[in-house]
C-alpha cells in the first residue's frame, strides 16, 4: 500500500463507498478520489485558518487564500496559525507557509491584498469558493462577481459559493449556487446592520456611554485633529477619544466609558472564540468536501447555528427572490415617504436592511437624480439632494443604484407611502 | 503612550489578546477558565485488528478550542502511537511525529498555540492512572473521546460524579458526531446571558412610589409643554402617565388583554403631535411601540418558582452551596413583594440627557435598595444557619439579583447509554423520537445515537475479550448480534415501538457510520471539536446555559438536534 493511501486512510474509506444519503448514481473510489485532489480551491476571509486546515486535511491539493490583513494580538485567541512573533506579518502568508509545512502534499498560494483586487479571470480558475469573510460588502461584491461571472453555455462558469460567518456564540454557513439558488444579496434583510445612533442624539442629547463615545470619535476628533487621519488601531488615538468621551460623560453624568467599550465601538468590534469559529469553517469545508466528491449531499442551502442555550442549529432553503437586485430580473421594492428630500433618502439606504448602500449614486430611466463621480456631476446633480422625492420621481418609479463597493447596479422600485 | 496619564494607559496586553472573547464572558468568565485543568481521555486501546485506537482528531480539536482561549492547563491520556493515517487527519502531529506517543506530540504541538497554558501527557490506560486517588481531583473537567469500553467508561464517570467532576463523552466518526454530558445533580447557572430584550423589566403596572413620584412630576403639564420638550418626554413616562389617564376611565384598571392593550396603544398613538416636520414625535412612537412588550403585570417564570420549590431550596444547611442560600433570599423577597429584585436597567430613549439620568438613577437606585435587602436576608440565613465559610460576598448577591430572573438549574443526568440498566424513560424518549417521523416531520437525528451506541458495544465486546482482538471493528456478525441486541431493547416496554420508518432510519445511519469503518473525517472532528469546546467553556464559566444532555451532528444533512435522554 502506498504511503499517501495509508495517509488519507479515514477519508478514502469513506470516499469509496456508497452511503445511505449519496446519489444513487454516483461512483465512489478513484475517480472520486481523483477529482477531489485536482479541485483548485479559493478562500479567504477571518475564518481562513480553520478553512485552510479543513481544506487541506480534507484531500485538496491546490488552494489560493487572499487575505489583506495583518496579523494583530487580538487575533491569537482563536486563529491558531499564529503566535506573538507573527503579530505584524500578513495573515495569508504565514498561514499558507504554516499549513503547506504541517500538512503533506498540499500548495497553498497566498495573496496579500483584497479579493476586489482580482477579476473574473482569476476567478474563473477555480472549481469552488470560500468565504469566511468578516463584512458584508466583501460579501456581496464576490456574490456579485460570481454571479456576473455565469454563463448559460458554459457550466464551468457556474462556482459554487460557500460562506460562513460568526459572531459570538452564533453563526452560519450557506451554500450558492450563483443564478441557481437564493444568494447573498436575496437574503441581505436576514442581515440587518445595527441601527445607527441619530446624529442629534450624539451631538446634543447623549444619554449612554456609547454615545460620548460616538461624540468624541465623529465630533470631536474632526473639530480638535481634523489633520490627523484617524486611525483606529493607533493606540494615542484610542486613548484621546476614550478621554474625550469621559470627559464628556461626565459633563453629563454618565457612567460606564471604558477603554474596552470604547474600542469596541470605534472598530465596530465583533466577539470572536475560537469555538464558533471551528464550527462555522467545519460546516463549509464539510459542504466544500460533499461538492467536490458529491459523497453526500450538500446543504440547501443555509444553516443557522446559535450556540448560547445547548447547541442549536436550523437548517433551511432560502428562497430565491425574482426581486433580488444581483440574481433576480425585477426591481426590489422599496417604501418610501414622498415627502423626504432625496438627501435623506440617500442617507437612509446606507442604514436600511435591504440596501446596506453606503455612497450611492442614483439615477432613473429618464434622468441622473445624484452622482458622486466625476466632481463636475456631483456638482450639477447636488441641487437634487434638497429635492423631495416626490419631485423627482413618479410612484413606482424604478431608480438604478450604484456604489463604488460593488460592481454592479442595484434596481429598486419606489412605492410611495 | 507615554504622554498619557496611567489611568488612561490601555489595556494590558493579555487584554489585547483575550479581547474578543472578554466581550462575552468578561474577567470573572476568564479567571474560571484560567483556574481550570481539563482532562481528555483520548483513546482506550485497539478497536480491534489493524487499529491503534480511536483517532483522538475531535479531542484534539476541543483542547484546541480551549487552549486558544487560555484554559489553565489540559492532560492528555492517550496510549496510542503515531501512525500515517493519524498524520492525514490530525493537524496537531507532524512528520516527526510518527511512531512516537500521540499523547506527548499531540501535548507538545497543542502548547505551542499558548505560552499561557500548561500541558501534560501519559500514555498509561486511564484505568490504571485511577489507581492514583489523586489524579482525577486535579482536573474541572473530563473529556473522553468515545467508542470506550465500558470497564473504563464506567469508572471514570462514577469516580467523576463522585468528585462533582462534570464529563462531556464525546463520538465523531465519518460524517456524524454525537456527544453527552454528566453534569452534577444540580447544576445552577446565574449568568445565563439571556437575549436583552427579553430581560427588560420597567414594572410600569407596578411602580414603586419615587418612579410614581417622578412620573407625576415630569408629564403633569405635558399638554402645555413647548414641543421641543413634548417631543423629549421619557416614553416610559408617557406610558405610566397614559395608564393613570385610562385607569381613570376603566374603573382602576389596567388593560390587561389583548383588545385592551391595542386600544391602549390607539389611546397612546393619538396623544402624539403631529403638527410639525416630521408628522409625529420619536417618544411616541416608542411608547407604542412598547405597549404590548411592557403592560405586563409581573409574573414569575415556571423556571424559577421551580428552583424556589426546589429541596435545595426550600432546606438550607449550613453546607449549602452559595446558590442556594442566595436563592431562598431572593424567595423570601419574592413572598413578601410579589416581584423579584429589579434588574434596574433602563434601555435608551429619547429624552434629554439630564431626565434619562435621572429616571435611570429611580431604577439604579431602587435595584440598589432591592440589593441590599436580599444582602440583610442572606446574612440572616448564614447567622442562622451557622455557615463555616466567609459571608458571600456582595457582590455575587448583586449579580444574582440582577440575573434572578432568568437563573437555571440543570438536573445533571448520567451519560447516556442503551443497555439493559437503562431507565425505562430513556428508552420512552427515544422511541417517543423514532415516531415523529409518522407526523410527517423530518426524520429524527435519534438514530444516530442508537447507531453510535452500537457501535460502542461493538467496539466492546472487541475489547473486553481477548480472543476477540482480531476482529475488525466493522465485523459483520458483531454488528447484526449487537444491532438486534439493541432495538430488542429499545422494545422491551413496547413491542409496537419500532415502525418501518424508525427501522429504516436506524438502518441508514448504520451504514453510514460504518461506512468510515470508525475513521474520523477532518471537518466533522473540527466540527465536533468546536461544539464541544463551547460546551466545556460554557461548563468551567458557568454562564450561558450548557447542553442538557445529548446533541447529535449530522454532517451529511447538515444539521443537529439535541435531546435529554
Amino acid at each position: 500500500m502506498s504511503l499517501t493511501l495509508q495517509y488519507r486512510k479515514h477519508l478514502y474509506k469513506v470516499l469509496s463507498k456508497p452511503g445511505p444519503y449519496s446519489d444513487e448514481d454516483w461512483v465512489p473510489g478513484q475517480d472520486t478520489i481523483d477529482s477531489l485532489e485536482s479541485s483548485k480551491i479559493f478562500g479567504a476571509g477571518g475564518l481562513g485558518c480553520e478553512i485552510l486546515k479543513n481544506l487541506a486535511l480534507s484531500g485538496f491539493k491546490d488552494i489560493h487564500v487572499i487575505d489583506m490583513d495583518t496579523i494583530d494580538i487580538s487575533n491569537l485567541n482563536r486563529q491558531f496559525l499564529f503566535r506573538q512573533a507573527d503579530i505584524g506579518k500578513p495573515k495569508a502568508e504565514v498561514a499558507a507557509a504554516f499549513v503547506e509545512k504541517r500538512v503533506k502534499g498540499v500548495k497553498i498560494t497566498p495573496f496579500v491584498g483584497k479579493i476586489q483586487d482580482k477579476d473574473e479571470d482569476y476567478y474563473l480558475q477555480f472549481k469552488i469558493i470560500i468565504c469566511g469573510l468578516d463584512s458584508i460588502e466583501a460579501r456581496r461584491w464576490i456574490n456579485s462577481t460570481l454571479i456576473g461571472m455565469v454563463d448559460p453555455e458554459n457550466p464551468e462558469s457556474l462556482k459554487p459559493l460557500v460562506d460562513g460567518g460568526t459572531e459570538g456564540f452564533k453563526g452560519q454557513a450557506r451554500v450558492i449556487l450563483p443564478t441557481l439558488s437564493s444568494c447573498i444579496e436575496c437574503q441581505l434583510d436576514m442581515h440587518a446592520p445595527r441601527p445607527a445612533v441619530p446624529l442629534c442624539t450624539i451631538a446634543t442629547i447623549p444619554r449612554q456611554p456609547q454615545h460620548c463615545i460616538e461624540w468624541a470619535h465623529q465630533i470631536a476628533w474632526q473639530e480638535k485633529r481634523k489633520d490627523d487621519a484617524f486611525d483606529s488601531d493607533d493606540m494615542e488615538h484610542i486613548s484621546w477619544v476614550y478621554s474625550a468621551a469621559l470627559e464628556r460623560a461626565q459633563q453629563f453624568s454618565i457612567h460606564g466609558v471604558t477603554f474596552q467599550m470604547t474600542q469596541g465601538v470605534v472598530k465596530n468590534i465583533i466577539p470572536a472564540i475560537a469555538s464558533t469559529n471551528a464550527v462555522i469553517a467545519a460546516s463549509t469545508t464539510s459542504e466544500v468536501l460533499k461538492i467536490a466528491t458529491s459523497c453526500n449531499p450538500y446543504l440547501e442551502n443555509y444553516m443557522m447555528y446559535a450556540g448560547e442555550e445547548g447547541v442549536y442549529t436550523y437548517t433551511f432553503e432560502a428562497e430565491k427572490k425574482p426581486d433580488c437586485p444581483v440574481c433576480g430580473n425585477l426591481a426590489r421594492k422599496m417604501t418610501v415617504d414622498p415627502n423626504e428630500t432625496l438627501e435623506d433618502f440617500i442617507d437612509s439606504l446606507g442604514e436600511r436592511a435591504e440596501a446596506q448602500l453606503k455612497k450611492p449614486s442614483l439615477r432613473t430611466e429618464r434622468k441622473t437624480l445624484y452622482q458622486r463621480f466625476p466632481p463636475q456631476l456631483e456638482e450639477h446633480t447636488r441641487p437634487n439632494l434638497k429635492l423631495k422625492l416626490n419631485e423627482l420621481v413618479d410612484d413606482g418609479e424604478e431608480v438604478a443604484v450604484s456604489d463604488p463597493a460593488f460592481t454592479i447596479d442595484f434596481r429598486y422600485r419606489l412605492n410611495f407611502k | 503612550m507615554d504622554t498619557f496619564p496611567a489611568t488612561l494607559a490601555g489595556p494590558t496586553s493579555k487584554e489585547r489578546k483575550y479581547d474578543r472573547q472578554l466581550r462575552l464572558w468578561a474577567a470573572s468568565g476568564q479567571q474560571a477558565l484560567e483556574e481550570a485543568r481539563v482532562l481528555l481521555v483520548n483513546s482506550d486501546g485497539p478497536l480491534g485488528s489493524s487499529s491503534t485506537g480511536v483517532p483522538g482528531v475531535a479531542g484534539v480539536e476541543t483542547l484546541k478550542n480551549l487552549v486558544l482561549p487560555g484554559i489553565g492547563g489540559f492532560t492528555i491520556v492517550d496510549p496510542a502511537t503515531v501512525t500515517e493515517a493519524d498524520l492525514g487527519v490530525n493537524f496537531f502531529l507532524e512528520e516527526e511525529s510518527l511512531g512516537k506517543p500521540r499523547a506527548d506530540e499531540t501535548c507538545r504541538l497543542l502548547r505551542e498555540l499558548n505560552p499561557d497554558v500548561q500541558g501534560y501527557s501519559y500514555s498509561t490506560p486511564i484505568t490504571e492512572l485511577l489507581h492514583d486517588q489523586s489524579f482525577l481531583p486535579q482536573h474541572k473537567l473530563i473529556i473522553i473521546s468515545g467508542p470506550t469500553k465500558r470497564t473504563s467508561l464506567d469508572p471514570l464517570c462514577r469516580k467523576a460524579q463522585d468528585l462533582g467532576i462534570p464529563v462531556l463523552y464525546l463520538h465523531s466518526v465519518g460524517f456524524y458526531a454525537t456527544f453527552s454530558s454528566q453534569l452534577a445533580a444540580e447544576f445552577p447557572i446565574v449568568e445565563t446571558h439571556p437575549d436583552p430584550e427579553s430581560t427588560q423589566d420597567l414594572r410600569l403596572l407596578n411602580p414603586w412610589p419615587e418612579l410614581i413620584d417622578v412620573a407625576a412630576a415630569m408629564t403633569s403639564n405635558l399638554d402645555t409643554m413647548d414641543d421641543h420638550q413634548h417631543g423629549h418626554v421619557p416614553y416610559i413616562l408617557l406610558l405610566l402617565h397614559f395608564l393613570d389617564e385610562w385607569k381613570q376611565s376603566h374603573e382602576g384598571n389596567a388593560p390587561s388583554n389583548y383588545k385592551e392593550k391595542t386600544e391602549f396603544r390607539e389611546f397612546v398613538r393619538s396623544k402624539a403631535r403631529t403638527n410639525n416636520a416630521e408628522g409625529g414625535e420619536e417618544n411616541f412612537d416608542e411608547a407604542v411601540a412598547a405597549v404590548l412588550k411592557t403592560i405586563s403585570p409581573f409574573s414569575l417564570r415556571s423556571t424559577i418558582r421551580e428552583i424556589f420549590e426546589m429541596e435545595q431550596c426550600q432546606n438550607l444547611s449550613a453546607e449549602s452551596p452559595n446558590f442556594w442560600v442566595i436563592a431562598s433570599a431572593i424567595n423570601t423577597f419574592y413572598s413578601a413583594h410579589g416581584v423579584l429584585p429589579l434588574p434596574g436597567t433602563l434601555p435608551d430613549m429619547k429624552a434629554q440627557s439630564a431626565d434619562y439620568v435621572s429616571l435611570q438613577s429611580i431604577y439604579k437606585n431602587k435595584a440598589r435598595s432591592d440589593v441590599e435587602e436580599v444582602v440583610s436576608t442572606v446574612r440572616q440565613l448564614e447567622s442562622q444557619l451557622n455557615r463555616p465559610t466567609t459571608a458571600i460576598p456582595e457582590s455575587e448577591i448583586e449579580v444574582f439579583c440582577k440575573n434572578a430572573a432568568h437563573i437555571k438549574v440543570v438536573r445533571g443526568r448520567d451519560i447516556p447509554q442503551i443497555n439493559s440498566d437503562s431507565d425505562t424513560e430513556t428508552l420512552k424518549s427515544i422511541r417517543s423520537q423514532l415516531s415523529l417521523s409518522q407526523l410527517g416531520l423530518p426524520d429524527s437525528l435519534v438514530s444516530i445515537f442508537i447507531a453510535t451506541q452500537i457501535l460502542d458495544a461493538v467496539v466492546d465486546e472487541i475489547q473486553s475479550t481477548p480472543q476477540n482482538t482480531t476482529l475488525s471493528v466493522d465485523d459483520e456478525g458483531l454488528w447484526k448480534s449487537h444491532t438486534e441486541r439493541i432495538l430488542a431493547l429499545l422494545q422491551r416496554d413496547d413491542i409496537t415501538a419500532l415502525d418501518q420508518n424508525a427501522r429504516e432510519s436506524i438502518e441508514n445511519a448504520i451504514q453510514e457510520l460504518r461506512r468510515a469503518e470508525c475513521g474520523e473525517l477532518h471537518n466533522m472532528a473540527s466540527l465536533a471539536g468546536g461544539l464541544v469546546a463551547q460546551e466545556a467553556l460554557k461548563v468551567l464559566t458557568r454562564q450561558y446555559v450548557p447542553l442538557d444532555n445529548i446533541c447529535v451532528f449530522d454532517g451529511a444533512r447538515s444539521r443537529s438536534e439535541m435531546y435529554r435522554l
